[in-house]
């Protein structure tokens, strides 16, 4: 997509709290290393040449993992310029909890899938769930709450929200 | 919540009182910074307008297909694997999942925010199986707790304080270090959940929408633990009414773009999820927490429960259709001058809060269960920009009051006031209502009988026994009425015409100018005729605001068709109508719309003009604004407080446009409204509301920085109000622009 659509989901993710990395196929290892903090889950990512099997990320974890992991990285995509969002397709694999349970999600995302606006990703995920997709969630910043006098952030779901952007997927 | 009989105005008095002490000011702080919000993302986004009408378009086009997309929906969600029931009240739907979970030996169930839940009264249906309920959303969390009720349809704890949550914590949890920071409850809040939603064996959700086309939730959050709550057991259950059904996943976009920022003024909530259910997402079992892998998708169970409960009955009803419409986004509860002040604990039914409540509790459960929260919309029509769907929720309370004034029985005091008050009004209707509904003729009574009706309305005794009877507070001031009647200065008069006039106008003598605020007609005329305009005050009636006000709408109806009747022909012989009340013109542009044929409504609301919006549009044609008056030395700082529909018709900038170009300096006013609203605050046990509502504004024009200047409204209530808030009096603008130098004022 469009420098514009990037530029905006970026400044967009960040107002609301995200954190976004941009990198590249070749140096996403280095990036992921770096932000990676263990214990970790994960599932399989869905980009050439992107791969978690050299990490110490565990693909078919236990409950127990899950409840221990520290982080969790899942493949996302669409995302939403306008918002700052991104789209976590679920997976037989256990994406949803992966992006859910651990305190950060580091979500790796192909800068040609971020759309523009809502209604354009919007209508994507339609003709993929309408494919056999199961669920997606829009996940904008992490999870939050004001329900206790003050905003909190890091309430049922992930504390943070780190975007890995592949700039040449 | 909701009894045989309604209360008391003395059993009202008290609640308020009570509530204002209490939940008030932590409800006011939370609602107060929502609704700013909803103002700024709705100005900031460049397409609200577009956004609010295609959900409009959708969703009538959705409630008109309804019997259809239950059918396809239905169809899909068999066809993903799940089940779908279509339940026909709430004892049905609590029956329902009922036997689901025993079925399913369930000992435990996790529950994310559901207000349908709410009302079918779920979580005690399951309680008596044995079965364990908790509710993951932190605020329903507290509310369990504490046993206590929701008081906002999104934000239910909202009456409660960090330092009663706790307290609350502390108390319940025997807590070793006190609980203090948002921080600290959120993280003990959570790990409690977190094993709570481990050892569960149903996950029990609402839903936000559905759509037919896939056979798709959409489950708007921001905590989390609606996503925890549908995918970690294998069981969701969702229970959700009829009318959240959408024709397609595309649908759902100008809803998503609005509902974050209708409701506290968020772009969009952290997580919007859309489920097509069975997932195939595995359940986790963490029962066996070392085996590799997740548990089998395959073993997932899924269940619709979609509740009728009187929505299909709702849909059938030409006036409580478009409830149906309704998001549960709570705008409407937070651009609400009266709820702000109270929450839903007092503006509010057995489940739901806010203006909207009304159609939602009466389509439930008839009328009656509005009856105790109905009075308190004032019908200032703030919440209709508010909603995402444009109800026009002042009607929905309108015709719900109207109900129930027809559904009562025959009262004790139809002989004190039926003599006075000629209507259409069933035996029965309360005392204060029928007074305050038939204003105009108790206005011409009182001009004719001035002074013996002035002096009486100051007689302690009399005062007593209208408060007694008619509910009205001892502690107003009331009108006092002028001997001669607007109408009969204007009539008995040296004619004023300009020569070669730029335009003919009538203007409309309302009530209050025609028997009480004679001097703002008088200026009004003479700053017309100052302009060029070829002015005439006839003989028209009341507008039919007041009956109106008090859900009397065939009374109103009589009245709009008496001014319909007066107004179209000096409309048809090339006469504007200009308006000096802006409730009036408020009644004119919209409601006279469903009171009188089409056609003859739109004649008149379209001619229609506000005197400022008037006086305006001739200055822009040429009109020479030397005619009018500018401020004397020193008296140019003003500040100003226009009226509640007046903004709403988006009309104040017009009188702020005029004032400044006569060389005036004004601040207005950044309050929803003066809390009098009309006769509201004048009813004894709204009184000390329509103060706390009132109190906004007194701060505001008593800082330092306004505390000197000349106080104008355009209402008269508004008017009224202020001269009860403030020590100065308050005037109407007309009088700084009139053209004669000493006029009274």
């Amino acid at each position: 997509m469009s420098s514009d659509s990037i530029a905006t989901f970026q400044r967009r993710a960040v107002d609301r709290r995200a954190t976004i990395e941009r990198t590249t196929v070749s140096e996403f290892d280095g990036a992921l290393a770096d932000c990676l903090k263990e214990p970790a889950v994960g599932v399989p990512l869905a980009f050439d040449d992107v791969s978690l099997a050299d990490h110490p990320v565990e693909l078919d974890p236990s409950p127990a993992d899950l409840d221990a992991a520290a982080t969790g990285v899942t493949p996302v995509g669409p995302a939403v310029a306008e918002y700052g969002s991104v789209v976590i397709p679920s997976d037989e694999r256990g994406a949803e909890a992966v992006s859910l349970y651990p305190e950060t999600h580091v979500a790796v995302l192909a800068a040609s899938d971020v759309y523009p606006t809502l209604s354009t990703a919007l209508a994507e995920v339609s003709e993929e769930l309408a494919e056999g997709l199961t669920s997606v969630v829009f996940a904008t910043g992490p999870s939050a709450t004001a329900d206790m006098g003050a905003p909190v952030y890091g309430v049922h779901g992930p504390a943070k929200l780190h975007v890995l952007l592949l700039e040449d997927r | 919540m909701s009894e045989d009989r309604p209360r008391s105005r003395a059993e009202t008095k008290a609640q308020l009182r009570d509530l204002l002490d209490t939940e008030g000011p932590a409800v006011e702080a939370n609602v107060s910074t929502f609704n700013a919000g909803r103002y700024r993302r709705y100005a900031e986004m460049e397409s609200t307008e577009a956004y609010r009408e295609a959900a409009r378009r959708i969703k009538e086009e959705a409630i008109e297909r309804l019997p259809e997309l239950v059918e396809e929906l239905t169809k899909q969600v068999e066809a993903n694997g799940g089940t779908v029931y279509l339940a026909d009240d709430a004892a049905d739907a609590r029956e329902y999942v009922r036997d689901v979970a025993t079925d399913r030996e369930a000992e435990s169930v996790v529950k994310s925010k559901t207000m349908t839940s709410e009302e079918v009264h779920l979580n005690a249906a399951l309680e008596a199986e044995g079965i364990e309920v908790t509710e993951t959303d932190l605020a329903e969390f507290v509310l369990q707790l504490a046993e206590e009720e929701p008081s906002h349809i999104v934000a239910p704890a909202i009456h409660k304080s960090r330092a009663e949550i706790a307290d609350l914590f502390s108390r319940v949890f025997d807590v070793e270090d006190p609980l203090e920071t948002p921080e600290e409850l959120t993280q003990f809040a959570r790990e409690r959940l977190l094993e709570r939603v481990k050892d569960a064996d149903i996950g029990l959700t609402g839903a936000n929408f559905l759509t037919a086309d896939t056979g798709t939730l959409a489950l708007i959050t921001n905590e989390g633990n609606a996503r925890k709550c549908a995918v970690t057991p294998d069981t969701h259950i969702a229970i959700s009414g009829v009318e959240k059904i959408l024709p397609s996943v595309r649908d759902l976009s100008p809803f998503l773009n609005l509902i974050g920022p209708a409701g506290a003024g968020q772009d969009i909530t952290a997580y919007v999820s859309l489920f097509k259910p069975p997932v195939a997402t595995p359940a986790i079992d963490f029962d066996a927490p070392d085996t590799p892998g997740f548990g089998d998708a395959d073993d997932r169970e899924f269940h619709l429960v979609l509740l009728d409960n009187g929505r299909l009955s709702m849909r059938e009803d030409d006036d409580l259709r478009e409830t149906l419409y309704c998001v549960r986004c709570g705008a409407c509860a937070n651009s609400c001058a009266n709820f702000q002040q109270v929450g839903g604990h007092a503006f509010g039914g057995e489940t739901y809060s806010g203006g909207i409540a009304t159609g939602w509790e009466a389509g439930i459960r008839g009328p009656g269960a509005a009856a105790d929260f109905n009075d308190l919309c004032t019908g200032c029509s703030r919440c209709v920009d508010a909603c995402p769907v444009k109800i026009d929720i002042p009607w929905i309370n309108t015709v719900v009051r109207d109900r129930l004034n027809r559904g009562d029985e025959p009262g004790r005091f139809d002989s004190l006031v039926d003599g006075l008050t000629p209507d259409e009004e069933p035996g029965g209707l309360d005392p204060g209502k029928r007074l305050f509904g038939n204003f105009g003729t108790l206005a011409k009574w009182g001009s004719r009988t001035a002074p013996v009706a002035n002096a009486l309305a100051d007689s302690s005794v009399a005062r007593a026994a209208l408060e007694r009877v008619a509910g009205i507070d001892r502690r107003r001031d009331l009108p006092t009425f002028d001997p001669e009647p607007l109408t009969e200065w204007f009539a008995t008069r040296p004619d004023a015409t300009p020569e070669d006039p730029v335009r003919e106008a009538v203007l409309y003598p309302d009530v209050y100018t025609t028997y009480v605020a004679t001097d703002r007609g008088k200026a009004a005329v003479r700053t017309l005729e100052a302009l060029g305009v070829d002015v005439t005050v006839p003989e028209v009636g009341a507008s039919g605001r007041a009956p109106l006000s008090q859900g009397m709408i065939a009374t109103a109806t009589d009245r709009a068709t008496a001014v319909a009747d007066a107004l179209c022909p000096e409309i048809r012989a090339g006469r504007d109508v200009v308006v000096v009340e802006p409730s009036d013109l408020a009644l004119f542009r919209r409601e006279y719309g469903k009171l009188l044929e089409s056609g003859r409504a739109e004649t008149v609301a379209d001619n229609s003009y506000e005197l400022f919006e008037y006086v305006f549009g001739l200055l822009e044609n040429g009109a020479d604004p030397d005619a009018l008056r500018s401020p004397a030395d020193g008296d140019a700082e003003i500040a100003y407080h226009s009226h509640c529909q007046q903004r709403t018709l988006g009309l104040e900038d017009h009188t702020v446009a005029v004032l400044e170009a006569r060389g005036y300096d004004v601040e207005t006013s950044d309050v929803e409204c003066c809390g009098m609203a009309g006769s509201f605050g004048y009813k004894s046990e709204y009184f000390e509301l329509s103060m706390a509502v009132g109190e906004g504004l007194t701060s505001q024009f008593t800082d330092p920085k306004n505390a000197d200047r000349r106080v104008v409204a355009s209402g008269i209530s508004c008017v009224e109000q202020l001269d009860s808030l403030l020590e100065r009096r308050a005037t109407h603008p007309v009088h700084l622009v009139d053209p004669l130098q000493g006029a009274v004022e």
